[in-house]
């Protein structure tokens, strides 16, 4: 899943990760698999330099759900998240399922390069992370992670996570305020770094299911050109974040 | 001038009453009076001396000469969000890790001695002691306004004589330079432009690197093409303990 780049990129965290999650294997077994309630703080790092994330919808969660699931249509609560930032379908949703989370903990966008922190969230009976936060200035772009099994042994874990495309919308790169569901265009740009009139990139979301993402295109005009963003500023390589999570 | 400073060293670390250790009252005037910047840098701690291989896995991206820098756990050469030191700048502009490097002791850094090609490998020996247990390595891609790959507080403790470690290193934006791509503002090969400049007219904080763009990605006053793209990871890097 999400986390499979960790194994290229960073090592020396991914070599203490597979130790924990190896222990953590071991102490399942020989206790059998009931989610106690554990203490967790999260970190998350907007490792990009361009773009800005929407507020953030971290929750524990059963394993019988799950936010997203990439190669699957999204939901409709995903689809307003990814065009629009609006989480509250999605915090619906995580409630119905008797799930903790935690809604907006930066407290508006998170800028690029800018960490968050939260201390102390209790998972109750869940033993599932997600995260997912829009980015923009993009069509239908999230970073998102997915059902992270929670460890039962205490200590830290880092985690890298990619940029989505929810599959919902043409990437346009127009910036035109569209941020409600179905409605085309970018909400907004954030960093006010990018060009007006453009002709559009795309009409066509040749992949309708949640992929990852091919990364903003961009242009260099002003005014008019095929796409409102800016292609120094507003494009990235994956990863798009930082999770570390310390399991108290 | 070393048997000395051994001697000295040694007998300072005995764990005895300071009356009782014989020769104190020697090495304390050797120690005011000839030698008192080897009393602070220890020499008595065990040393250790790695290889360390990197591998340059992009197209058409040279690498600058790879510096390397042995440290403690609390030093960290640059962070995500946070501004670049003058020595990151110097290698993410210029290739020229010299004021990196100035800042750390001759015993525990070393730089390769030159340009590592796209598909090139480059070894370079480092020593240390046991007190510096982690690795530092970064190195610029010479096609670029100011990225560099690199990883810092790479943790090597645990490691035996003959173990090997692997990292991928991603690719950092320096943020202390635009990534305009122009004529004369990259130092490469591509360009044959400035390096190093002290203004810093971008975002001022490191972050992972947005790729560049290229004249044949759209972008037709940039000087680089496609293929000076890149992606992550850019290069492997191998970490060998050899004493």
């Amino acid at each position: 899943m999400t986390l499979q780049r960790t194994g290229n990129t960073f090592s020396r965290i991914n070599l203490s990760m597979h130790s924990k999650l190896a222990a953590c294997v071991t102490l399942v077994a020989a206790m059998s698999s009931s989610a106690m309630a554990e203490v967790l703080d999260i970190e998350v790092t907007n490792l990009t330099q361009g773009i800005y994330f929407t507020p953030l919808l971290v929750t524990a969660h059963p394993d019988t759900a799950d936010l997203f699931s990439v190669g699957d249509t999204a939901s409709s609560e995903i689809q307003a998240m990814a065009e629009g930032g609006d989480i509250s379908g999605l915090a619906m949703l995580a409630d119905n399922l008797g799930a903790q989370t935690l809604e907006n903990p930066a407290a508006g966008l998170l800028a690029p390069g800018n960490t968050t922190m939260i201390s102390d969230m209790s998972t109750g009976e869940n033993d599932r992370l997600s995260i997912v936060a829009m980015l923009l200035p993009t069509n239908d772009g999230f970073v998102g992670l997915d059902s992270w099994k929670i460890p039962d042994t205490a200590g830290t874990y880092t985690l890298y996570l990619n940029a989505y495309d929810a599959g919902t919308e043409a990437n346009d790169e127009i910036i035109n305020g569209g941020g409600a569901p179905g409605v085309q265009g970018i909400p907004a740009n954030p960093g006010e770094n990018g060009g007006t009139n453009a002709s559009g990139v795309t009409s066509i979301e040749a992949n309708q299911m949640i992929h990852v993402h091919r990364g903003n295109i961009g242009d260099t005009e002003v005014a008019g050109g095929i796409s409102d963003l800016d292609s120094r500023i507003h494009r990235w390589l994956n990863p798009v974040a930082k999770v570390t999570v310390t399991v108290k | 001038m070393n048997g000395v400073r051994n001697f000295l060293n040694r007998t300072t670390n005995i764990k005895k009453p300071v009356s009782q250790r014989k020769g104190f009252r020697l090495v304390a005037i050797l120690c005011a009076s000839l030698l008192l910047a080897a009393c602070s840098d220890d020499d008595s701690v065990a040393k250790v001396a790695y290889e360390v291989e990197v591998v340059n896995l992009t197209h058409d991206q040279p690498f600058s000469p790879l510096a390397l820098r042995a440290h403690n756990a609390a030093f960290e050469a640059w962070k995500v969000g946070e501004s670049a030191s003058l020595g990151i700048e110097y290698i993410a502009e210029a290739g020229d890790n010299s004021v990196f490097l100035q800042t750390a002791s001759s015993k525990n850094s070393a730089t390769g001695t030159g340009i590592i090609g796209p598909g090139e490998t480059s070894v370079v020996d480092l020593n240390s002691k046991v007190t510096d247990l982690y690795l530092t390595a970064v190195t610029m891609l010479v096609n670029t306004n100011d990225a560099f790959a690199g990883i810092t507080g790479l943790d090597l403790n645990g490691m035996r004589i003959g173990d090997e470690k692997v990292v991928y290193l991603p690719v950092y934006d320096a943020g202390t330079e635009a990534n305009s791509e122009l004529a004369g503002t990259i130092p490469g090969p591509a360009d044959g432009g400035a390096g190093f400049d002290a203004e810093r007219d971008d975002v001022d904080f490191v972050a992972m690197h947005p790729g560049v763009v290229s004249r044949d990605d759209g972008y037709t006053e940039s000087v680089l093409e496609g293929s000076h793209k890149f992606d992550g990871p850019a290069a492997k890097l191998t970490v060998k303990r050899i004493n």
